[in-house]
Protein backbone atom coordinates (compact mmCIF):
# COMPACT_ATOMS: atom_id res chain seq x y z
CA UNK A 1 0.00 0.00 0.00
CA UNK A 2 1.33 3.44 -0.96
CA UNK A 3 1.82 6.17 1.62
CA UNK A 4 -1.55 7.59 2.62
CA UNK A 5 -2.56 11.02 1.38
CA UNK A 6 -4.60 11.63 4.50
CA UNK A 7 -3.96 9.81 7.73
CA UNK A 8 -6.49 10.25 10.52
CA UNK A 9 -5.23 8.61 13.70
CA UNK A 10 -7.39 7.94 16.75
CA UNK A 11 -9.27 11.21 16.46
CA UNK A 12 -11.62 12.04 19.30
CA UNK A 13 -13.95 15.04 19.36
CA UNK A 14 -16.25 15.89 22.23
CA UNK A 15 -18.91 18.57 22.55
CA UNK A 16 -19.28 18.96 26.33
CA UNK A 17 -20.25 15.52 27.59
CA UNK A 18 -21.18 14.24 24.15
CA UNK A 19 -18.54 12.28 22.24
CA UNK A 20 -19.09 12.97 18.55
CA UNK A 21 -16.01 11.04 17.38
CA UNK A 22 -14.42 8.29 19.40
CA UNK A 23 -10.90 7.19 18.41
CA UNK A 24 -11.63 7.26 14.70
CA UNK A 25 -8.75 6.20 12.44
CA UNK A 26 -8.79 6.12 8.67
CA UNK A 27 -6.23 6.48 5.89
CA UNK A 28 -7.05 7.73 2.39
CA UNK A 29 -4.77 6.85 -0.53
CA UNK A 30 -3.92 9.34 -3.27
CA UNK A 31 -6.59 9.27 -5.97
CA UNK A 32 -8.93 7.09 -3.91
CA UNK A 33 -12.74 7.27 -4.07
CA UNK A 34 -13.86 6.90 -0.49
CA UNK A 35 -17.42 6.79 0.74
CA UNK A 36 -18.34 7.88 4.26
CA UNK A 37 -21.77 6.77 5.41
CA UNK A 38 -23.71 6.56 8.63
CA UNK A 39 -27.07 7.57 10.06
CA UNK A 40 -27.83 11.17 11.01
CA UNK A 41 -25.75 12.30 13.96
CA UNK A 42 -23.17 9.55 13.50
CA UNK A 43 -20.27 12.03 13.25
CA UNK A 44 -19.65 12.20 9.49
CA UNK A 45 -19.72 15.98 9.22
CA UNK A 46 -17.82 16.32 12.51
CA UNK A 47 -15.07 14.14 11.04
CA UNK A 48 -14.74 16.26 7.92
CA UNK A 49 -14.92 19.44 10.01
CA UNK A 50 -11.95 18.04 11.94
CA UNK A 51 -10.13 17.14 8.72
CA UNK A 52 -10.72 20.58 7.17
CA UNK A 53 -9.77 22.37 10.39
CA UNK A 54 -13.17 23.90 11.17
CA UNK A 55 -13.12 22.02 14.48
CA UNK A 56 -10.11 21.33 16.69
CA UNK A 57 -9.32 17.84 17.97
CA UNK A 58 -9.56 16.66 21.55
CA UNK A 59 -7.29 13.70 20.88
CA UNK A 60 -5.46 12.11 17.98
CA UNK A 61 -3.67 13.49 14.92
CA UNK A 62 -4.42 14.21 11.29
CA UNK A 63 -1.57 14.03 8.77
CA UNK A 64 -1.67 15.11 5.17
CA UNK A 65 1.10 14.09 2.77
CA UNK A 66 3.11 12.86 5.72
CA UNK A 67 2.92 16.11 7.71
CA UNK A 68 0.91 16.59 10.88
CA UNK A 69 -1.70 19.25 10.09
CA UNK A 70 -3.73 18.91 13.32
CA UNK A 71 -2.81 22.41 14.50
CA UNK A 72 -3.09 24.20 11.14
CA UNK A 73 -5.94 26.66 10.56
CA UNK A 74 -8.53 25.88 7.90
CA UNK A 75 -7.14 28.17 5.22
CA UNK A 76 -3.68 26.59 5.49
CA UNK A 77 -5.16 23.13 5.04
CA UNK A 78 -7.02 24.34 1.96
CA UNK A 79 -3.78 25.73 0.57
CA UNK A 80 -2.06 22.41 1.18
CA UNK A 81 -4.68 20.63 -0.87
CA UNK A 82 -7.76 19.78 1.20
CA UNK A 83 -10.89 21.30 -0.32
CA UNK A 84 -14.51 20.73 0.58
CA UNK A 85 -18.07 21.46 -0.30
CA UNK A 86 -20.84 21.96 2.26
CA UNK A 87 -23.97 20.07 3.19
CA UNK A 88 -25.98 23.28 2.75
CA UNK A 89 -24.36 25.30 -0.05
CA UNK A 90 -22.44 28.31 1.21
CA UNK A 91 -21.88 30.59 -1.78
CA UNK A 92 -20.48 34.11 -1.51
CA UNK A 93 -23.92 35.56 -2.14
CA UNK A 94 -22.97 39.07 -3.18
CA UNK A 95 -20.60 37.74 -5.82
CA UNK A 96 -21.09 36.32 -9.28
CA UNK A 97 -20.25 32.70 -10.03
CA UNK A 98 -16.89 33.62 -11.52
CA UNK A 99 -16.06 35.89 -8.56
CA UNK A 100 -16.77 33.00 -6.19
CA UNK A 101 -14.11 30.97 -7.96
CA UNK A 102 -11.73 33.92 -8.22
CA UNK A 103 -11.63 34.14 -4.42
CA UNK A 104 -10.53 30.55 -4.10
CA UNK A 105 -8.04 30.92 -6.95
CA UNK A 106 -6.54 34.12 -5.59
CA UNK A 107 -6.01 32.73 -2.11
CA UNK A 108 -4.73 29.31 -3.12
CA UNK A 109 -3.40 27.88 -6.37
CA UNK A 110 -3.71 31.06 -8.43
CA UNK A 111 -1.85 33.23 -5.93
CA UNK A 112 0.76 35.24 -7.77
CA UNK A 113 -0.91 34.67 -11.14
CA UNK A 114 -2.16 37.63 -13.11
CA UNK A 115 -5.87 38.44 -12.86
CA UNK A 116 -6.49 37.58 -16.51
CA UNK A 117 -4.86 34.19 -15.98
CA UNK A 118 -7.02 33.57 -12.93
CA UNK A 119 -10.09 34.58 -14.90
CA UNK A 120 -9.25 32.07 -17.61
CA UNK A 121 -8.69 29.36 -15.02
CA UNK A 122 -12.02 30.18 -13.38
CA UNK A 123 -13.88 30.12 -16.69
CA UNK A 124 -12.31 26.77 -17.61
CA UNK A 125 -13.48 25.30 -14.29
CA UNK A 126 -16.95 26.79 -14.61
CA UNK A 127 -17.28 25.29 -18.07
CA UNK A 128 -15.98 21.95 -16.87
CA UNK A 129 -18.84 21.94 -14.35
CA UNK A 130 -21.36 22.87 -17.02
CA UNK A 131 -22.07 26.33 -15.62
CA UNK A 132 -20.61 28.30 -18.53
CA UNK A 133 -23.84 30.18 -19.21
CA UNK A 134 -24.08 31.33 -15.59
CA UNK A 135 -20.52 32.56 -15.11
CA UNK A 136 -21.47 36.23 -14.80
CA UNK A 137 -24.72 35.70 -12.89
CA UNK A 138 -24.95 36.49 -9.18
CA UNK A 139 -24.60 33.27 -7.20
CA UNK A 140 -27.83 34.14 -5.37
CA UNK A 141 -29.72 33.40 -8.60
CA UNK A 142 -28.50 29.81 -8.95
CA UNK A 143 -30.70 26.74 -8.52
CA UNK A 144 -29.83 24.02 -5.98
CA UNK A 145 -28.00 21.83 -8.48
CA UNK A 146 -26.15 24.83 -9.90
CA UNK A 147 -25.10 25.87 -6.40
CA UNK A 148 -23.78 22.36 -5.76
CA UNK A 149 -21.81 22.49 -8.99
CA UNK A 150 -20.49 25.94 -8.20
CA UNK A 151 -19.33 24.72 -4.80
CA UNK A 152 -17.49 21.85 -6.43
CA UNK A 153 -15.96 24.25 -8.94
CA UNK A 154 -14.90 26.60 -6.14
CA UNK A 155 -13.37 23.71 -4.24
CA UNK A 156 -11.57 22.65 -7.41
CA UNK A 157 -10.19 26.15 -7.87
CA UNK A 158 -7.91 25.44 -4.90
CA UNK A 159 -6.33 22.65 -7.02
CA UNK A 160 -6.91 20.12 -4.23
CA UNK A 161 -5.36 16.72 -3.84
CA UNK A 162 -8.28 15.72 -1.66
CA UNK A 163 -11.84 16.85 -2.22
CA UNK A 164 -14.42 16.29 0.49
CA UNK A 165 -17.94 16.33 -0.85
CA UNK A 166 -20.40 16.71 2.00
CA UNK A 167 -23.78 15.52 0.77
CA UNK A 168 -23.42 17.27 -2.56
CA UNK A 169 -26.47 15.41 -3.80
CA UNK A 170 -28.92 16.17 -1.01
CA UNK A 171 -32.19 17.51 -2.36
CA UNK A 172 -31.40 16.80 -6.01
CA UNK A 173 -33.49 14.83 -8.51
CA UNK A 174 -32.16 11.51 -9.75
CA UNK A 175 -31.06 13.03 -13.08
CA UNK A 176 -29.23 15.77 -11.17
CA UNK A 177 -27.63 13.18 -8.87
CA UNK A 178 -26.24 11.40 -11.93
CA UNK A 179 -24.91 14.71 -13.24
CA UNK A 180 -23.05 15.51 -10.01
CA UNK A 181 -21.84 11.94 -9.70
CA UNK A 182 -20.42 12.03 -13.22
CA UNK A 183 -18.65 15.27 -12.35
CA UNK A 184 -17.09 13.74 -9.24
CA UNK A 185 -15.95 10.69 -11.19
CA UNK A 186 -14.41 12.95 -13.83
CA UNK A 187 -12.56 14.92 -11.14
CA UNK A 188 -11.31 11.68 -9.63
CA UNK A 189 -10.01 10.59 -13.01
CA UNK A 190 -7.82 13.68 -12.94
CA UNK A 191 -6.10 12.17 -9.89
CA UNK A 192 -7.98 13.84 -7.04
CA UNK A 193 -8.86 11.69 -4.05
CA UNK A 194 -12.48 12.19 -3.05
CA UNK A 195 -14.25 11.55 0.21
CA UNK A 196 -17.95 11.41 -0.47
CA UNK A 197 -20.39 11.76 2.38
CA UNK A 198 -23.79 10.75 1.24
CA UNK A 199 -27.12 9.39 2.36
CA UNK A 200 -28.05 8.27 -1.13
CA UNK A 201 -26.79 4.72 -1.04
CA UNK A 202 -26.93 4.06 -4.79
CA UNK A 203 -24.62 7.00 -5.34
CA UNK A 204 -22.16 5.83 -2.67
CA UNK A 205 -22.20 2.26 -3.98
CA UNK A 206 -21.64 3.36 -7.55
CA UNK A 207 -18.94 5.85 -6.67
CA UNK A 208 -16.80 4.42 -3.90
CA UNK A 209 -13.90 2.01 -4.01
CA UNK A 210 -13.97 1.78 -0.25
CA UNK A 211 -16.67 2.69 2.25
CA UNK A 212 -16.57 3.40 5.96
CA UNK A 213 -19.66 3.48 8.14
CA UNK A 214 -19.83 5.55 11.32
CA UNK A 215 -22.38 5.17 14.06
CA UNK A 216 -22.43 7.25 17.25
CA UNK A 217 -18.91 8.47 16.53
CA UNK A 218 -17.38 5.03 16.03
CA UNK A 219 -16.38 3.08 12.95
CA UNK A 220 -18.72 0.12 12.74
CA UNK A 221 -17.64 -1.18 9.34
CA UNK A 222 -15.10 -0.52 6.62
CA UNK A 223 -14.33 -2.24 3.35
CA UNK A 224 -15.68 -2.53 -0.18
CA UNK A 225 -19.19 -1.09 -0.69
CA UNK A 226 -20.66 -4.60 -0.93
CA UNK A 227 -18.95 -5.72 2.29
CA UNK A 228 -20.12 -2.68 4.22
CA UNK A 229 -23.69 -2.94 2.95
CA UNK A 230 -23.79 -6.61 3.91
CA UNK A 231 -22.52 -5.88 7.41
CA UNK A 232 -25.18 -6.58 9.97
CA UNK A 233 -24.21 -3.67 12.22
CA UNK A 234 -24.56 -1.30 9.29
CA UNK A 235 -28.00 -2.60 8.52
CA UNK A 236 -28.96 -2.29 12.16
CA UNK A 237 -27.63 1.25 12.34
CA UNK A 238 -29.65 2.25 9.30
CA UNK A 239 -32.79 0.24 9.80
CA UNK A 240 -32.79 0.12 13.55
CA UNK A 241 -33.24 -3.68 13.67
CA UNK A 242 -31.79 -6.92 12.32
CA UNK A 243 -33.01 -7.71 8.81
CA UNK A 244 -35.36 -10.66 8.60
CA UNK A 245 -33.66 -13.64 7.02
CA UNK B 1 -4.94 50.01 -18.49
CA UNK B 2 -8.44 50.84 -17.35
CA UNK B 3 -7.33 50.48 -13.75
CA UNK B 4 -4.33 52.75 -14.33
CA UNK B 5 -6.64 55.31 -15.92
CA UNK B 6 -8.98 55.19 -12.94
CA UNK B 7 -6.02 55.60 -10.61
CA UNK B 8 -4.91 58.66 -12.51
CA UNK B 9 -8.40 60.19 -12.27
CA UNK B 10 -8.55 59.44 -8.55
CA UNK B 11 -5.22 61.03 -7.73
CA UNK B 12 -5.97 64.09 -9.89
CA UNK B 13 -9.30 64.52 -8.10
CA UNK B 14 -7.56 64.08 -4.74
CA UNK B 15 -4.94 66.70 -5.60
CA UNK B 16 -7.66 69.09 -6.79
CA UNK B 17 -9.61 68.48 -3.58
CA UNK B 18 -6.67 69.31 -1.32
CA UNK B 19 -5.66 72.18 -3.59
CA UNK B 20 -9.18 73.64 -3.47
CA UNK B 21 -9.24 73.30 0.33
CA UNK B 22 -5.89 75.11 0.60
CA UNK B 23 -6.95 77.80 -1.87
CA UNK B 24 -10.20 78.37 0.04
CA UNK B 25 -8.25 79.06 3.25
CA UNK B 26 -6.37 81.81 1.44
CA UNK B 27 -9.38 83.24 -0.39
CA UNK B 28 -11.97 83.22 2.41
CA UNK B 29 -11.41 85.39 5.47
CA UNK B 30 -14.30 84.16 7.59
CA UNK B 31 -13.31 81.20 9.80
CA UNK B 32 -16.78 79.72 10.22
CA UNK B 33 -16.97 77.78 6.90
CA UNK B 34 -13.74 76.03 7.87
CA UNK B 35 -14.98 75.40 11.38
CA UNK B 36 -18.10 73.71 9.97
CA UNK B 37 -16.27 72.10 7.04
CA UNK B 38 -13.69 70.51 9.32
CA UNK B 39 -16.42 68.50 11.05
CA UNK B 40 -17.63 67.13 7.72
CA UNK B 41 -14.06 66.15 6.79
CA UNK B 42 -13.59 64.53 10.20
CA UNK B 43 -16.74 62.47 9.68
CA UNK B 44 -15.57 61.49 6.19
CA UNK B 45 -12.44 59.98 7.76
CA UNK B 46 -14.44 58.31 10.55
CA UNK B 47 -17.08 56.86 8.20
CA UNK B 48 -14.43 55.65 5.75
CA UNK B 49 -12.50 54.03 8.60
CA UNK B 50 -15.67 52.43 9.97
CA UNK B 51 -16.52 51.04 6.57
CA UNK B 52 -13.22 49.14 6.25
CA UNK B 53 -14.26 46.81 9.05
CA UNK B 54 -18.03 47.36 9.16
CA UNK B 55 -18.74 47.52 5.45
CA UNK B 56 -16.06 45.43 3.75
CA UNK B 57 -15.83 42.74 6.45
CA UNK B 58 -19.37 43.06 7.84
CA UNK B 59 -18.24 43.45 11.45
CA UNK B 60 -20.44 46.18 12.92
CA UNK B 61 -18.24 48.21 15.19
CA UNK B 62 -19.90 50.41 17.82
CA UNK B 63 -16.54 51.37 19.24
CA UNK B 64 -15.75 54.29 16.92
CA UNK B 65 -16.03 56.67 19.85
CA UNK B 66 -13.49 54.60 21.82
CA UNK B 67 -10.91 54.95 19.06
CA UNK B 68 -11.82 58.58 18.41
CA UNK B 69 -11.63 59.49 22.09
CA UNK B 70 -8.32 57.69 22.49
CA UNK B 71 -7.03 59.72 19.55
CA UNK B 72 -8.14 62.92 21.29
CA UNK B 73 -6.38 61.94 24.49
CA UNK B 74 -3.22 60.69 22.79
CA UNK B 75 -2.91 64.20 21.37
CA UNK B 76 -3.79 65.82 24.70
CA UNK B 77 -1.21 63.74 26.53
CA UNK B 78 1.53 64.37 23.98
CA UNK B 79 0.79 68.08 23.85
CA UNK B 80 0.80 68.45 27.60
CA UNK B 81 3.83 66.23 28.19
CA UNK B 82 6.06 67.27 25.31
CA UNK B 83 4.36 70.08 23.41
CA UNK B 84 4.46 67.88 20.30
CA UNK B 85 3.23 69.52 17.08
CA UNK B 86 -0.04 68.54 15.41
CA UNK B 87 1.45 66.15 12.87
CA UNK B 88 3.31 64.24 15.57
CA UNK B 89 0.09 64.05 17.61
CA UNK B 90 -1.77 62.62 14.62
CA UNK B 91 0.97 60.11 13.77
CA UNK B 92 1.18 58.96 17.40
CA UNK B 93 -2.61 58.65 17.58
CA UNK B 94 -2.59 56.53 14.41
CA UNK B 95 0.03 54.23 15.98
CA UNK B 96 -1.95 53.96 19.23
CA UNK B 97 -5.13 53.31 17.24
CA UNK B 98 -3.43 50.58 15.22
CA UNK B 99 -2.21 48.93 18.42
CA UNK B 100 -5.64 49.16 20.05
CA UNK B 101 -7.20 47.82 16.84
CA UNK B 102 -4.85 44.86 16.95
CA UNK B 103 -5.52 44.09 20.62
CA UNK B 104 -9.27 44.55 20.33
CA UNK B 105 -9.25 42.46 17.17
CA UNK B 106 -7.40 39.63 18.87
CA UNK B 107 -9.86 39.65 21.75
CA UNK B 108 -13.11 40.18 19.88
CA UNK B 109 -12.88 39.14 16.25
CA UNK B 110 -13.65 35.53 17.07
CA UNK B 111 -17.09 36.74 18.12
CA UNK B 112 -19.62 37.31 15.43
CA UNK B 113 -22.66 39.50 14.82
CA UNK B 114 -24.20 41.22 17.79
CA UNK B 115 -21.62 39.79 20.23
CA UNK B 116 -18.81 41.61 18.47
CA UNK B 117 -20.84 44.83 18.44
CA UNK B 118 -21.56 44.62 22.17
CA UNK B 119 -17.88 44.01 22.91
CA UNK B 120 -16.98 47.18 21.00
CA UNK B 121 -19.49 49.22 23.03
CA UNK B 122 -17.86 47.90 26.19
CA UNK B 123 -14.52 49.10 24.86
CA UNK B 124 -15.72 52.71 24.85
CA UNK B 125 -16.87 52.46 28.45
CA UNK B 126 -13.58 50.88 29.58
CA UNK B 127 -11.32 53.46 27.95
CA UNK B 128 -13.52 56.39 28.96
CA UNK B 129 -13.50 55.21 32.58
CA UNK B 130 -9.73 55.01 32.45
CA UNK B 131 -9.43 58.56 31.09
CA UNK B 132 -11.95 59.92 33.64
CA UNK B 133 -9.64 58.68 36.36
CA UNK B 134 -6.44 59.98 34.79
CA UNK B 135 -5.74 63.36 36.40
CA UNK B 136 -2.78 64.21 34.16
CA UNK B 137 -5.10 64.73 31.17
CA UNK B 138 -7.76 66.54 33.18
CA UNK B 139 -9.88 63.65 34.49
CA UNK B 140 -13.66 63.98 34.36
CA UNK B 141 -13.66 67.77 34.20
CA UNK B 142 -11.48 67.84 31.11
CA UNK B 143 -8.81 70.35 30.29
CA UNK B 144 -8.53 73.47 28.18
CA UNK B 145 -6.11 73.39 25.27
CA UNK B 146 -4.33 76.53 24.24
CA UNK B 147 -3.75 76.46 20.50
CA UNK B 148 -0.20 77.29 19.45
CA UNK B 149 0.15 79.81 16.63
CA UNK B 150 -0.71 78.43 13.18
CA UNK B 151 2.16 77.38 10.96
CA UNK B 152 2.75 79.49 7.84
CA UNK B 153 1.18 79.90 5.29
CA UNK B 154 -1.97 79.59 7.41
CA UNK B 155 -3.25 82.64 9.24
CA UNK B 156 -5.48 80.68 11.60
CA UNK B 157 -5.29 77.34 13.37
CA UNK B 158 -8.80 76.35 12.24
CA UNK B 159 -7.86 76.86 8.60
CA UNK B 160 -4.77 74.75 9.13
CA UNK B 161 -6.90 72.02 10.69
CA UNK B 162 -9.26 72.22 7.73
CA UNK B 163 -6.50 71.59 5.18
CA UNK B 164 -5.06 68.93 7.44
CA UNK B 165 -8.53 67.33 7.51
CA UNK B 166 -8.68 67.37 3.72
CA UNK B 167 -5.32 65.56 3.54
CA UNK B 168 -6.53 63.01 6.08
CA UNK B 169 -9.64 62.39 3.99
CA UNK B 170 -7.45 61.70 0.98
CA UNK B 171 -5.25 59.32 2.96
CA UNK B 172 -8.25 57.47 4.43
CA UNK B 173 -10.07 57.24 1.12
CA UNK B 174 -6.91 56.16 -0.74
CA UNK B 175 -6.40 53.39 1.81
CA UNK B 176 -10.03 52.28 1.58
CA UNK B 177 -9.86 52.37 -2.21
CA UNK B 178 -6.65 50.35 -2.23
CA UNK B 179 -8.14 47.76 0.14
CA UNK B 180 -11.34 47.50 -1.87
CA UNK B 181 -9.50 46.81 -5.10
CA UNK B 182 -6.90 44.46 -3.66
CA UNK B 183 -6.82 40.86 -2.47
CA UNK B 184 -7.47 42.20 1.04
CA UNK B 185 -10.81 43.65 -0.04
CA UNK B 186 -11.79 40.55 -1.97
CA UNK B 187 -10.92 38.38 1.02
CA UNK B 188 -12.91 40.63 3.37
CA UNK B 189 -15.88 40.55 1.04
CA UNK B 190 -15.73 36.77 0.91
CA UNK B 191 -15.62 36.45 4.70
CA UNK B 192 -18.46 38.96 5.03
CA UNK B 193 -20.59 36.74 2.79
CA UNK B 194 -19.59 33.50 4.51
CA UNK B 195 -16.69 33.19 6.89
CA UNK B 196 -16.50 29.41 6.89
CA UNK B 197 -16.68 29.14 3.12
CA UNK B 198 -14.00 31.83 2.87
CA UNK B 199 -11.64 29.94 5.19
CA UNK B 200 -12.28 26.76 3.19
CA UNK B 201 -11.37 28.72 0.04
CA UNK B 202 -7.97 29.59 1.47
CA UNK B 203 -8.83 33.05 2.85
CA UNK B 204 -6.88 33.77 6.07
CA UNK B 205 -9.99 35.15 7.74
CA UNK B 206 -8.60 36.07 11.15
CA UNK B 207 -5.51 37.77 9.69
CA UNK B 208 -7.59 39.83 7.27
CA UNK B 209 -10.04 40.87 9.97
CA UNK B 210 -7.14 41.87 12.20
CA UNK B 211 -5.62 43.90 9.38
CA UNK B 212 -8.95 45.64 8.77
CA UNK B 213 -9.28 46.33 12.50
CA UNK B 214 -5.76 47.77 12.68
CA UNK B 215 -6.20 50.08 9.67
CA UNK B 216 -9.68 51.14 10.73
CA UNK B 217 -8.51 51.78 14.31
CA UNK B 218 -5.49 53.79 13.17
CA UNK B 219 -7.64 56.04 10.99
CA UNK B 220 -10.29 56.56 13.68
CA UNK B 221 -7.69 57.47 16.28
CA UNK B 222 -5.90 59.77 13.85
CA UNK B 223 -9.23 61.49 13.12
CA UNK B 224 -9.64 62.18 16.82
CA UNK B 225 -6.17 63.64 17.38
CA UNK B 226 -6.83 67.22 16.11
CA UNK B 227 -10.19 67.41 17.89
CA UNK B 228 -8.89 68.82 21.18
CA UNK B 229 -7.19 71.69 19.37
CA UNK B 230 -10.26 72.17 17.21
CA UNK B 231 -12.49 72.64 20.28
CA UNK B 232 -9.71 74.18 22.44
CA UNK B 233 -10.91 71.78 25.08
CA UNK B 234 -10.92 68.07 25.80
CA UNK B 235 -13.26 66.23 28.13
CA UNK B 236 -14.13 62.53 28.27
CA UNK B 237 -17.89 63.02 27.83
CA UNK B 238 -17.47 64.69 24.44
CA UNK B 239 -14.38 62.79 23.29
CA UNK B 240 -16.03 59.42 23.87
CA UNK B 241 -19.51 60.54 22.86
CA UNK B 242 -21.54 57.65 21.45
CA UNK B 243 -22.64 60.06 18.74
CA UNK B 244 -19.35 59.40 16.90
CA UNK B 245 -20.10 55.67 16.77
CA UNK B 246 -23.64 56.18 15.60
CA UNK B 247 -22.71 58.85 13.04
CA UNK B 248 -19.87 56.85 11.47
CA UNK B 249 -22.15 53.84 11.17
CA UNK B 250 -25.12 55.85 9.87
CA UNK B 251 -23.04 57.74 7.33
CA UNK B 252 -21.58 54.52 5.92
CA UNK B 253 -24.97 52.83 5.75
CA UNK B 254 -26.65 55.87 4.23
CA UNK B 255 -23.90 56.34 1.65
CA UNK B 256 -23.54 52.63 0.90
CA UNK B 257 -21.00 50.20 2.29
CA UNK B 258 -20.00 48.36 -0.87
CA UNK B 259 -17.76 51.08 -2.31
CA UNK B 260 -15.25 53.52 -0.82
CA UNK B 261 -17.24 56.48 -2.14
CA UNK B 262 -20.31 55.46 -0.07
CA UNK B 263 -19.10 56.66 3.35
CA UNK B 264 -17.74 59.85 1.75
CA UNK B 265 -21.15 60.64 0.23
CA UNK B 266 -22.91 59.67 3.46
CA UNK B 267 -20.66 61.93 5.53
CA UNK B 268 -21.11 64.76 3.05
CA UNK B 269 -24.89 64.45 3.04
CA UNK B 270 -25.40 63.84 6.74
CA UNK B 271 -22.57 66.09 7.91
CA UNK B 272 -23.73 69.09 5.91
CA UNK B 273 -27.37 68.52 6.86
CA UNK B 274 -26.34 68.44 10.52
CA UNK B 275 -24.29 71.61 10.18
CA UNK B 276 -27.16 73.34 8.45
CA UNK B 277 -29.60 72.29 11.16
CA UNK B 278 -27.22 73.35 13.92
CA UNK B 279 -27.12 76.86 12.49
CA UNK B 280 -30.76 77.18 11.51
CA UNK B 281 -32.64 75.24 14.20
CA UNK B 282 -30.65 73.63 17.01
CA UNK B 283 -27.89 71.11 17.57
CA UNK B 284 -30.32 68.75 19.32
CA UNK B 285 -32.31 68.34 16.11
CA UNK B 286 -29.16 66.78 14.61
CA UNK B 287 -29.61 63.55 16.46
CA UNK B 288 -33.28 63.38 15.51
CA UNK B 289 -32.45 63.92 11.85
CA UNK B 290 -29.71 61.32 12.01
CA UNK B 291 -32.16 58.78 13.40
CA UNK B 292 -34.88 59.66 10.92
CA UNK B 293 -32.54 59.48 7.94
CA UNK B 294 -31.18 56.15 9.12
CA UNK B 295 -34.71 54.72 9.38
CA UNK B 296 -35.60 56.18 5.99
CA UNK B 297 -32.59 54.63 4.31
CA UNK B 298 -32.76 51.27 6.06
CA UNK B 299 -36.38 50.91 4.96
CA UNK B 300 -36.29 52.64 1.57
CA UNK B 301 -32.73 52.13 0.36
CA UNK B 302 -30.95 49.42 2.35
CA UNK B 303 -27.94 49.64 0.07
CA UNK B 304 -27.63 53.36 0.67
CA UNK B 305 -27.19 56.14 -1.85
CA UNK B 306 -24.99 53.87 -3.97
CA UNK B 307 -27.77 51.28 -4.18
CA UNK B 308 -30.24 54.04 -5.13
CA UNK B 309 -27.94 55.30 -7.90
CA UNK B 310 -27.46 51.76 -9.19
CA UNK B 311 -31.18 51.11 -9.21
CA UNK B 312 -31.86 54.38 -11.00
CA UNK B 313 -29.19 53.67 -13.58
CA UNK B 314 -30.57 50.18 -14.15
CA UNK B 315 -34.06 51.62 -14.58
CA UNK B 316 -32.89 54.26 -17.04
CA UNK B 317 -30.81 51.85 -19.07
CA UNK B 318 -33.78 49.44 -18.96
CA UNK B 319 -36.09 52.18 -20.27
CA UNK B 320 -33.61 53.10 -22.96
CA UNK B 321 -33.38 49.45 -23.96
CA UNK B 322 -37.17 49.20 -23.98
CA UNK B 323 -37.51 52.21 -26.27
CA UNK B 324 -34.81 50.96 -28.59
Amino acid sequence: MSEPLLDVKRVTKRFGGFTALDEVSVAIRPGERFGLVGPNGSGKTTLINCISGVLGLDKGTISFLGTDISALPTYMRTRRGIARSFQIPRPFRTMTVIENLMVALEFTAGHGHRETERQQEAIALIEQMGLGAKASRPSSELSQVELRKMELARAMAARPKLLISDEAMAGLSSAEIDEVLDLLIKLNQDGIAIIMIEHIMQAVMRFSERVMCLDAGRIIAAGTPAEVMADQRVQEAYLGASPQG
Amino acid sequence: MQQAERGWIFWTAAALFVGAAAFATLAIKNEYPFFAGYLILQFMVLATAWNILGGYAGYVNFGTSAFFGLGVYTAVFLFKATGAPLLVQIAAAAAVGALLGFLVGLLTLRMRGIFFSIATIALTIIIETFIINWKFVGGATGMPMIRPPATAPFDSYIKMLFVNGAVMVVIAVALARFIQGSWIGRGLRALRDDELAAACSGVPTLKLKLLACVISGALMCAAGAPNAMYLSFADPASAFNLNYSVSALAMSLIGGTSHWIGPVLGALLLGSTQQLLTVTISSEVNVLVLGLMLILFVVGAPEGLLGLFRRMRARFSGDAGGRA
